[in-house]
């Protein structure tokens, strides 16, 4: 554990390089060239990747956790929290997703937003977001996470208004900045708790301090304040129930950014935070049946919803709050290292999913509605190939990504409670329904849509609608859809034989030893699991490809419920009514008309015109006549006289 | 026999005089050269009683004061009268009621 024994890593580099890099482009990218603008976000982006490979590859090396020290920051009596760095092999695999993901994504960037007057201004954003995701996962203390949690929700704040001209955009931006503050408002209490009940905030000192602690069974204590707390704060800023609502609508932001920050890094730093904090939850049975329920609840109300979507992109949005719901499932049930093990796949796969869905908005013109696509696969066959393979992973098919991870996560919730897996295996047919339905409405039959023209068209204007037939993308586009479509093809290969969680065990503890009986109960699971997931894929080529007029008579007979699921079980008319506009009402009426005009203004105003009124009637007094003043004078030493006297006599 | 001599009281009566003299002057007089007169009035008149009270307690130190009156008066009646001058340069008049230009 002698922090001396290890060789120094200068972790530092990883944040600050991006951070380099959106300086340089915010300062000067608006004069530069869009090829040196290029230039600077990949060179800054991909040098973190390579700095994490090199870190990497050391790896092995190092006693672990990794500490680094890099400058003071708060030291007050009784409490001091530093610029650290702390690496341990959670931290490793957030670092590698991170950089590697971050920096595919600006590669394609570079093609996606090649024709947007603010590119300059796009990269400089992107790069923001990496330094501040980087300190996220780097930090070593709990505050500088929280500089990192904040600083990934403003970037991301400013990616989704990135085109803020449209009202849209602007107000998504708004609204995911201030349902994460809700989130982040639980967050908070919860390092207030840490810093009075253990004086630091420091990972180190706080899990050792818990360590001792016992296991708050029978009631509710501190460690399961601290632990729902700290789900509060995940809940907003990975998008779970009740905290959902800002996701989909933050699919207003470019298609990278959705990919990036929505789908693959972003948004899974609420698993990462509460894995990191296992430490507290193991102690906090209660907090972590909580986080379980959420966790299930999301993933399954969220892959209902996505069923009836007919926007590209908020399915996928959809499936990403559906998907997370699963990472906070399988912390909730304790397996932490199977969380992140989905957390790693999704981001492959949802990141690819996001990206091709950017390259079938890209060939078809802005068009983001997929009733109006169909018959892709013969003009865009490279984004089709990528998004098969995108969309088996995730529905859970063998031997692909998403099949190792979620059948792991699966796994460990029928251990601890069949009705987690039982929801989970359901939650895993709609998933495999729904994004074959995406598949199929965008690929095969016939083309809907209008023509659109050859090149000129940019990707956000929707009325870009010119002559001319689909097109594929670029090919700087392209290849991060190839190299995602890899990772996704055999990234669940590093969960064989348990290697994943056995990499992870000195951070999570190791897993029992499991008896052959249960191996046969896991081999049944896995064939139930990938039987929902071909009965979910016929399901969907049975009703969009076959017979697709069949499910529009599906929607009409079920009437009403149908309607609810497309909007969404009326989720954000509920909080517009129950919060939104009890908030603007009373702001309007009460703060504003009566506090601020009324007593506010009102005070100011009147202490201005009394002011006025009363020098209004005594400059009279200033006559500028000679004599009146002498007058003044004369009367003015006549009460002073007189008042002599007066305390005079008193006095004697 | 006692040496005669003048109560003080009657110097303090004089100098209320003159003072009075001096207050009454400013107040109802227009030409600027009497109202710097009835100032210059008033200064004597508390210069006496300066000095009287000095000789009946014995204290120098209203005597002193004094000395500082004379060369304040000497300063003011320097100042005062350049002043009268440009004003009536300016104005051509002595009467205060004309000179008002300075007020709201």
């Amino acid at each position: 554990m002698n922090p001396n024994l290890n060789p120094n890593l200068n972790l530092w580099v990883i944040p600050i390089l991006p951070l380099a890099g959106a300086a340089i482009n915010g300062f000067l990218g608006k004069k530069a060239s869009r090829a040196g603008v290029t230039a600077v976000a990949l060179f800054f982006s991909g040098a973190a990747f390579a700095w994490a490979l090199l870190v990497a590859a050391r790896f092995s090396s190092l006693s672990l956790p990794y500490h680094e020290f890099f400058a003071h920051w708060i030291r007050i009596t009784g409490f001091s929290a530093d610029f650290a760095f702390y690496l341990d092999q959670l931290s490793l695999v957030m670092l590698l997703v991170v950089t590697g993901v971050g920096f595919l994504i600006h590669v394609y960037s570079v093609g996606y937003m090649w024709d947007d007057p603010s590119y300059y201004r796009f990269f400089s954003y992107l790069n923001l977001f990496m330094f501040f995701m980087l300190t996220l996962v780097l930090a070593g203390n709990y505050l500088q996470m929280f500089i990192g949690w904040e600083g990934v929700g403003l970037a991301s704040y400013l990616l989704i208004g990135f085109w803020f001209t449209k009202d849209s955009a602007a107000s998504a931006g708004k609204k995911a900045f201030i349902v994460n503050r809700i989130g982040d408002f639980g967050f908070l209490i919860a390092l207030f708790l840490l810093i009075k009940h253990f004086g630091s905030l420091n990972f180190d000192q706080v899990f050792g301090a818990v360590v001792p602690l016992p296991v708050e069974t029978a009631d509710a204590g501190l460690l399961t304040a601290i632990g729902i707390l700290l789900m509060v704060g995940a809940c907003g800023k990975s998008a779970q129930i009740p905290l959902y609502v800002w996701l989909p609508d933050a699919m207003e932001g470019p298609t990278p950014v959705s990919a990036l920050i929505h789908a693959a890094t972003m948004v899974t730093a609420g698993v990462y935070m509460v894995s990191r904090s296992h430490v507290i939850f193991e102690r906090a049975p209660f907090a972590l049946t909580v986080v379980a329920i959420i966790g299930t609840l999301t993933a399954f109300f969220a892959a209902t919803i996505g069923i009836a979507q007919t926007d590209i992109k908020k399915v996928l949005a959809y499936s990403t709050i559906s998907q997370l719901g699963y990472m906070f499932m399988a912390c909730g049930v304790g397996a932490f290292s199977a969380g992140i093990f989905h957390l790693m796949t999704h981001a492959f796969f949802k990141g690819l999913l996001f990206l091709g869905a950017g390259s079938v908005i890209h060939a078809v013109g802005g068009e983001q509605d997929m009733r109006k696509m169909g018959g892709l696969k013969s003009f865009i066959p490279v984004t089709f190939g990528t998004m098969l393979i995108a969309t088996l992973a995730i529905a859970g098919v063998p031997p692909l990504a998403g099949f190792w991870s979620k059948d792991e996560i699966l796994w460990k919730a029928y251990q601890v409670s069949p009705v987690y897996w039982g929801i989970g295996v359901v939650t895993a047919f709609i998933t495999s329904f729904y994004m074959f339905r995406l598949l199929f409405m965008t690929f095969f039959g016939d083309y809907r849509g209008a023509k659109v023209d050859a090149h000129g068209h940019s990707s956000h204007g929707h009325d870009a609608h010119g002559r001319g037939e689909p097109h594929e993308s670029p090919m700087v586009m392209l290849v991060p859809l190839m190299i995602l479509a890899l990772l996704s093809l055999v990234g669940g290969f590093v969960g064989w034989g348990n290697h994943f969680e056995n990499f992870l065990a000195p951070v999570f503890g190791t897993a029992e030893a499991v008896d052959s009986a249960s191996h046969s109960t896991e081999l049944l699971l896995m064939g139930v699991s990938v039987a929902v997931a071909l009965f979910g894929w016929w399901l969907a080529y049975l009703l969009y490809c076959k017979r697709p007029e069949l499910p529009q008579k599906i929607a009409d007979s079920l009437g009403s419920l149908y309607q609810t699921v497309v909007h969404k079980y009326y989720i954000d008319e509920l909080y517009a009514a129950v919060f939104v506009k009890p908030l603007i009402d009373g702001s309007m009426r009460i703060l504003w008309q009566d506090v601020d005009r009324k007593i506010i203004d009102a005070a100011v105003n009147d202490a201005g015109d009394g002011a006025k009124h009363v020098s209004d009637e005594v400059r009279h007094m200033q006559s500028g006549n000679i004599r009146s003043y002498a007058g003044w004078i004369s009367a003015g030493a006549g009460v002073v006289i007189a008042l002599m006297i007066w305390m005079w006599t008193k006095a004697r | 026999m006692v040496p005669s001599y003048v109560p003080l009281s009657y110097y303090l009566l004089l100098s209320g005089f003159l003072f009075a003299c001096g207050v009454v002057g400013f107040l109802i007089k227009r030409n600027i050269i009497t109202i710097f007169m009835s100032i210059e009035l008033m200064l004597n008149g508390v210069n006496l009683s300066f000095v009287a009270f000095a000789a009946h307690w014995h204290a120098l130190a209203g005597q002193v004061f004094v000395f500082f009156v004379m060369v304040v008066a000497a300063a003011e009646a320097a100042v005062g009268l350049a002043i009268i001058i440009a004003v009536y340069r300016t104005r051509e008049t002595l009467n205060v009621d004309q000179v008002n230009l300075l007020k709201l």
